[in-house]
């Protein structure tokens, strides 16, 4: 009980420091891993993605990641969401993946890619 | 123009000067309110339960813990500790009114002649230097233990935070300031999670609102991992990517002045237990 939920809990957005190179790119990694990887996108921590039946237990603070075709007919503005969500909304909750390198540009790129086709 | 640009620089002046106005008791009914608003059901009593008054099935759980907590025998550790005569004869309860009883409830405070946050632990260790004795590691299980016993001693005391003069209310803003202020990487506030989305859901974690988080600890994690409200801040930070600071820091004192002025009006109680 201890360990599963500190352990949990410090996953959830804990520094990259232990895996820093897990899900870098060219070795394997792919825009819907790289959205799960609580140590580089965790969407999941906030965004549920009902179409993608991998996605499980996520949060609850951004609306559902789903349609994205129809909300987003612009790839760009997508893309831009993901890397600086301040810039449509400065109180917004959600961190700046590309603006703090939270994400490279290539891997932004998967993961916009990955987003596109939900 | 002219006229157009000067009375939008007056009312940005206006704006200005009220939010100067605004003092830490506008700051925590303004802040009442917005729970009230998001989470309408909660009770302002229950805020003290955290994500606990937002799930009914968590909170039988930890009343049934509660009736035999495995924390017990570390909290009577504490009290023995609380109890044990300094070289000199005196006792911890010489150093606060009325032996204790009830003090807690009104720390941290500002001491004008210190200049700075008189924390709880703070009290502790000044009471450990004047009479001689080894002061305690700040965040250590021994201050844990110690704490969560004298705090007990004010269980059902209602939280009393003043922020009176100059320097109170610089300290209580810089402790504001810091909870509002993003940080690191991910670009979060203490308030990003804990204001702005108390009561949602971040993976299954659900997030408890500030007001109440002040006047429970220390606590004990899975029964027996005794933390402190500061090293909770540490993991907060450390879990959010966060630089954390010292404990017993001026940043941490501030941040708890605020936080705990923010629990003014709610019952006192130590420990509790958390998953
Ligand atoms: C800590 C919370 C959080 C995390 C983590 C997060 N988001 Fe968000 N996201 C939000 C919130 C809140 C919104 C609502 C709009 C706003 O406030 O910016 C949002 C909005 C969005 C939108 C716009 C949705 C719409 O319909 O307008 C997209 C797309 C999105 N997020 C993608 C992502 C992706 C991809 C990731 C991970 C790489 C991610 N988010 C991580 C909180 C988060
Ligand atoms: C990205 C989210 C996030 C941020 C940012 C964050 N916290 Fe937390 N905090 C949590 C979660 C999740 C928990 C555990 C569930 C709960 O009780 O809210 C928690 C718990 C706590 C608790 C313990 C509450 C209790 O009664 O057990 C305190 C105190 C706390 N946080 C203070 C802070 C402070 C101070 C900051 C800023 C320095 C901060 N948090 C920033 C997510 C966050």
């Amino acid at each position: 009980m201890r360990i599963s939920s500190t352990v949990l809990f410090s996953l959830i957005l804990s520094l990259g420091i232990s895996i820093p190179v897990m899900a870098a790119e060219g070795d394997g990694a792919t825009g819907q891993s790289l959205a799960f990887d609580r140590n580089k996108g965790n969407c999941l921590a906030c965004h549920a993605i009902p179409n993608d039946a991998k996605a499980t237990s996520p949060g609850d603070i951004g609306p559902a990641l789903i349609g994205m075709k129809a909300r987003f007919p612009d790839r760009a503005k997508l893309r831009a969401q993901i890397w600086d969500a301040t810039v449509n909304n400065q109180r917004t909750s959600m961190p700046p993946f590309g603006r703090n390198k939270i994400l490279t540009e290539a891997e932004l790129d998967q993961v916009t890619d990955y987003i596109y086709g939900l | 123009m002219k006229h157009i640009i000067t009375s939008i620089f007056a009312g940005f002046l206006l704006i200005a000067s009220l939010g100067v106005h605004a003092g830490p008791e506008e700051d925590r009914k303004a802040l009442i309110d917005h729970y009230k608003q998001i989470l309408p059901n909660i009770e302002f009593d229950d805020y003290v339960l955290g994500a606990l008054a937002m799930n009914p099935e968590a909170k039988e759980q930890y009343d049934m813990v509660m009736e035999f907590p495995a924390h017990e025998a570390d909290v009577r550790q504490g009290g023995v500790h609380w109890e044990k005569p300094f070289r000199n004869g005196n006792k911890f309860a010489s150093c606060f009114k009325y032996g204790g009883i009830n003090a807690a409830a009104s720390y941290p405070y500002f001491d004008e002649k210190a200049g700075r946050v008189i924390t709880f632990e703070n009290a502790i260790n000044d009471c450990l230097k004047v009479n001689s004795e080894p002061e305690i590691k700040y965040g250590s299980k021994e201050m844990a233990l110690l704490t969560a016993y004298a705090k007990s001693l004010s269980d059902h005391a209602k939280v009393n935070i003043k922020v009176k003069g100059a320097g109170a209310l610089a300290a209580y803003e810089k402790g504001k300031q810091f909870y509002y202020q993003r940080q690191g990487q991910l670009n979060f506030s203490c308030a990003t999670c804990h204001v702005d989305n108390a009561g949602k859901y971040i993976r299954s974690e659900q997030l408890s609102m500030m007001i109440g988080q002040a006047s429970h600890f220390p606590l004990f994690r899975a029964g027996t991992e005794a933390v402190t409200l500061q090293a909770r801040f540490v993991g907060c930070q450390k879990n959010t990517r966060a630089e954390p600071k010292e404990i017993n820091s001026a940043e941490y004192n501030n941040l708890e002045y605020f936080m705990s002025y923010m629990s003014n009006g709610l019952k006192m109680q130590t420990p509790v237990f958390r998953k």
